[in-house]
């Protein structure tokens, strides 16, 4: 009994992977098609996509917009957020938990009233829409984000550090630059990633606040009803080894270490 | 981890009891506040006042400011299937993502906990669809499941469905994109609460004569609940508000179309933005009640 | 499947048998347990004493059907239970981290084994379990709201409420402070004599042990060493490990010069050593016999050879620390290496100093005689210092012999 349980856990999970791959797979194949016009049915192996990516017409201007939105707004988002955080665990102060909720309720809200709610307001306000209202409203839905996760860091962070630091002549902005800051830079560095990444791949919000100006994501949509081309299948399959091999290099870096500790 | 945004307890243990006040933390918190209440607070309010408009008499297609609560009527009126169909849909998916995300997050928290690093490389395979654009993933199960596809084909031939028959733009094909986009959502939450499950007490439970599907059912169910809820939450939402899935390019068609797709063509194409923002607050009310009972219904009081 | 089922009869009447059968288990990479043989009678207290790492348990866990052994059998109270799985054992384990369910409250953990079997008045058995161990006012509360010895006396009452034929304790008091532990050792001997289960305890604390158990058995390496009545085992190690790991012993080890049908002498680097042969495990060839410290007395002169007395030295006290009531003596004689003594404290100032010349003696009867040879004696800090001066001494010399030489 027991043993069947324990296969029947891996097959599962098995399959489950299987079926979370199976698009990501189809996706990276089909940058290798040999389309002519619309890139559906298998043609044949070539590299020709991956070798004349920006001749596709426009793919690579959208991506260089979704990359410009996605670092500035991942810019603003963690500065702001990692100082929430710090406040939101660090110091007393009033209206906190109205706060709090204020934080919490970008996250609790569908994208697509998000993306309403800006789009209503710039109209209210004549500002026109473009890649600049893109990063304004990338920064709001990333901020909420990047605010709890290096909350947790914050939260792991031992008091005495910052003590003993000042204990041993630092001022508090030598305290905050040269003890706080390194500690909570890996809890920063992830909140930054996952801003950056769901900053990259936002299709809703943008929609709505995008103007004539065209991102990755709504390159693809807009390709959809006629046919993506392969390079836009080439660009995906390009940020997705990158993001893969920044998350193993770090997964694996990290296990290096557990190891090496686990021998000494 | 944001994952866990929505089960507090186990965080708000972990406060640390001294804390100062200082005039530092009005510096840290206000540009940050601030920018929360420009473009979040704001916005709201625009919506609000948006969805109240009534059409300009004079100008065609403009509105101006009034009290037109009669539009929330209307939408209601016209577009209540939509929003059945929207609460199902996401259910649906939540429900599915449930079934298939708990036994993953139990596999990559429990059973591989003795091998740390194929542990690691599972937890980057159920995010790794978050590196792939999620339109060209869901464009792919498209063209998986069209008439030319691998799936009607093989569905075809064993004499399933009839041949040059399509699963796009059916209620399964959303749901199933639904379902797909969000699992990792679902999974993350749950697996980090069962990572830090303590196996002794699956022991104990077993030790007291606790079969292993009682012990499932009264000690780890409940103490992974805080994941199972901040999963359901954190899939329910986007599925609820999401119109790429249902949208005709997509796996939908006109006969699946969700309030995201409503919401979407109103205020983007009909340029109809009372519509589109009474829709917008009856959508993100209903969320919000559903937020709060949850959220109440299982004893979480600090909401990050 | 009848054998899927949890045991729904009543309570066991009183403790039943435990026996292990050539129980041998394997990990990946190496061997916890080898061929290993136990029989604990109903009724008793047991201990199973060893240090971490010696496969007690394992073993603790392997009756408690957590592990399944690699080969060989478990018996409970004649019935072979190998193949069963641990929520189908009249077995109930006090676990080291006392594994109380954190989101349940105490009632909940203690009736959770009752309710699991189907017994009707399932809470009101657990409220008085909970008197038992004094804690019947916490019942509605949670485990994390409760000190570590309440946790404990929990863990106790959640086990015990089962009324098990085997109770199986897990270093249950480990992370208790001296005082509570020492609570806890009476009240946990008390609720044995009391309920009449079947008790095995798994420990590394020697004096816990002791005190506890009918019976102890010393673990070592996956082996049983020895295994008696705790006072039999500190007055007879039969092995180095044995004598070394219960208690303190000094320690000889060389020829047997002679011997008689009684006792035996030992040569032990030019000290003589008698030693009887009903208390030695073998007697000839190279052997090791040994004391324990507070066996033995110091004297300022050579005390005059009797039948009957053991006597070395002379030798000098290295180091002496007192404890209250009694004095430790670090004694080192030439050839022999450091020698423990307790003595009590029965004057008023303490008798020798650091740097005296003392003679040691102790009474024949008080010998031991091991099976096997004691391994080098791990260098203490005494041998550390004498070493070192011993080296620089030396290192002087040779740097004296060159300067002269040119």
């Amino acid at each position: 009994m027991k043993g069947f349980g324990k296969y029947a856990i891996w097959a599962y999970s098995i399959m489950a992977f299987v079926f979370l791959l199976i698009p990501i797979v189809y996706t990276i194949v089909f940058s290798f098609n040999d389309s002519r016009r619309t890139n559906i049915i298998w043609n044949g192996f070539t590299f020709e996509n991956w070798l004349t990516v920006c001749e596709a017409q426009g793919v690579c201007q959208a991506f260089g917009n979704s990359l410009l939105i996605g670092v500035a707004a991942t810019l603003l988002a963690t500065t702001l957020g990692t100082m929430i955080a710090i406040a939101l665990v660090r110091y007393r102060f009033r209206f906190r938990s109205t706060t709090t909720l204020l934080i919490f309720l970008p996250m609790a809200t569908p994208e697509v009233v998000l993306g309403a709610g800006l789009a209503a307001q710039f109209l209210q306000a004549g500002v026109p829409k473009g890649i600049g209202t893109v990063i304004l409203a990338h920064t709001l839905f990333c901020l909420s984000f990047v605010v709890v996760t290096v909350r947790s860091r914050v939260l792991g962070l031992n008091p005495a550090l910052e003590e003993a630091g000042r204990d041993l002549y630092g001022s508090p902005f030598q305290v905050f630059w040269r003890i706080t800051f390194p500690m909570l830079l890996p809890g920063i560095v992830a909140a930054a990633l996952l801003s950056f990444a769901l900053s990259f791949d936002d299709f809703i919000i943008t929609n709505f606040n995008r103007g004539a100006d065209v991102t990755f994501p709504s390159y693809i949509y807009t390709a959809a009803a006629r046919g993506i081309p392969a390079e836009a299948n080439v660009i995906a399959s390009a940020v997705f080894f990158l993001a893969i091999a920044i998350v193993l290099v770090a997964q694996l870096s990290a296990a290096a270490r557990r190891r090496k500790l686990a021998k000494a | 981890m944001a994952f866990t945004a929505f089960s507090g307890p186990a965080t708000a243990a972990a406060e640390p009891a001294a804390r100062r006040r200082s005039p530092i933390a009005l510096f840290l918190l206000l540009p940050g506040i601030f920018y929360l209440v420009l473009f979040f607070v704001t916005p709201l309010i625009s919506l609000v006042i948006t969805s109240l408009q009534a059409p300009d008499p004079l100008i065609f297609g403009q509105y101006v400011n009034a009290f037109n609560w009669q539009n929330y009527v209307t939408v209601l009126e016209t577009y209540w299937p939509q929003a059945i169909r929207s609460g199902g849909y996401a259910a649906l998916a939540t429900l599915f993502a449930l079934l298939i995300g708990f036994p993953l997050a139990y596999f990559i928290g429990i059973t591989l906990r003795p091998y740390p690093l194929i542990q690691s490389l599972a937890l980057v395979l159920v995010i790794a669809p978050f590196f792939i654009s999620f339109l060209l993933r869901t464009l792919a199960w498209k063209q998986i499941f069209s008439t030319e596809g691998p799936v009607v084909g093989l569905l075809s031939a064993i004499g399933a469905m009839p041949a040059g028959s399509s699963i796009t733009g059916t209620d399964f094909a959303v749901v199933f994109g639904l379902t797909y986009n969000f699992i990792p959502f679902m999974v993350l939450p749950i697996y980090a609460t069962l990572v830090s499950l303590d196996l002794r007490l699956l022991e104990a439970s077993n030790d007291l004569y606790g079969s292993p599907a009682t012990t499932f059912r009264t000690v780890t169910l409940p103490l992974s609940a805080a994941g199972v809820m901040s999963g359901t939450l954190l899939t329910f939402i986007p599925a609820a508000g999401d119109y790429i899935n249902a949208s005709r390019e997509f796996l939908g068609s006109t006969e699946t179309t969700m309030i995201g797709n409503v919401i979407e063509a109103n205020f983007l194409v009909l340029q109809n933005f009372p519509a589109a923002a009474a829709l917008s607050l009856i959508l993100m009310a209903f969320i919000l009640v559903l937020v709060a009972a949850y959220v109440k219904r299982s004893g979480t009081e600090d909401l990050l | 499947m009848t054998n899927n089922e949890v045991p729904k009869s009543g309570f066991a009447e009183a403790g039943a048998d435990l026996e292990l059968v050539g129980i041998t288990k394997r990990f990946p990479g190496f061997t916890a347990i080898e061929e290993l043989d136990l029989t604990i009678p109903a009724g008793s207290f047991f201990a199973l004493l060893g240090p971490s790492g010696c496969g007690k348990t394992t073993t603790l866990r392997l009756i408690a059907g957590l592990e399944e052994p690699t080969a060989g059998r478990i018996l409970i109270g004649g019935k072979d239970v190998t193949a069963t799985k641990a929520y189908q054992r009249p077995v109930n384990t006090v676990f080291q981290s006392y594994a109380l369910f954190p989101h349940m409250t105490i009632l909940q953990n203690v009736a959770f084994g009752l309710k699991r079997r189907g017994i009707a008045n399932a809470d009101a058995l657990a409220h008085e379990a909970l008197q038992l161990v004094e804690l019947d006012h916490v019942a509605g509360r949670k485990p994390t709201q409760l000190s570590g010895g309440q946790q404990q006396r929990v863990a106790l009452a959640r086990a015990v409420v089962n009324r098990p034929a085997l109770l199986l304790l897990d270093e249950p008091l480990g992370a208790l402070d001296l005082k509570l532990r020492r609570q806890m050792q009476v009240e946990l001997k008390d609720i044995q004599s009391e309920v009449g289960l079947t008790f095995l305890h798994v420990t590394h604390d020697q004096e816990e042990a002791m005190t506890m158990a009918d019976t102890v058995a010393v673990m070592n390496k996956g082996r049983i060493e020895q295994m008696g009545p705790p006072q039999e085992l500190y007055e007879l190690p039969h092995t180095a490990f044995v004598a070394k790991f219960l208690g303190q012993s000094n320690l000889f080890t060389g020829d047997v010069v002679s011997s008689s049908s009684t006792s035996m002498v030992v040569d032990a680097a030019g000290s003589k050593i008698e030693v009887p042969v009903a208390r030695a495990q073998r007697t000839s060839g190279r052997v090791t016999v040994g004391v324990r410290p507070e066996k033995v007395t110091l004297h300022d002169a050579a005390p005059t050879a009797t039948s009957g007395r053991n006597v070395i030295g002379p030798g000098r006290i290295t180091d002496v620390s007192f404890s209250g009531v009694s004095t430790q003596y670090e004694v080192t004689i030439p050839h022999l290496g450091a020698i423990s003594v307790f003595a009590q404290n029965t004057s008023i100032s303490s008798l020798h100093h650091d740097g005296d010349t003392v003679w040691l003696s102790w009474a024949v009867d008080h010998a031991f005689g091991l099976a096997d040879e004691a391994e080098a004696e791990p260098v203490s800090r005494f041998h550390a210092d004498l070493d070192t001066s011993m080296i620089a001494v030396q290192s002087r010399k040779d740097l004296e012999a060159e300067l002269e030489e040119a």
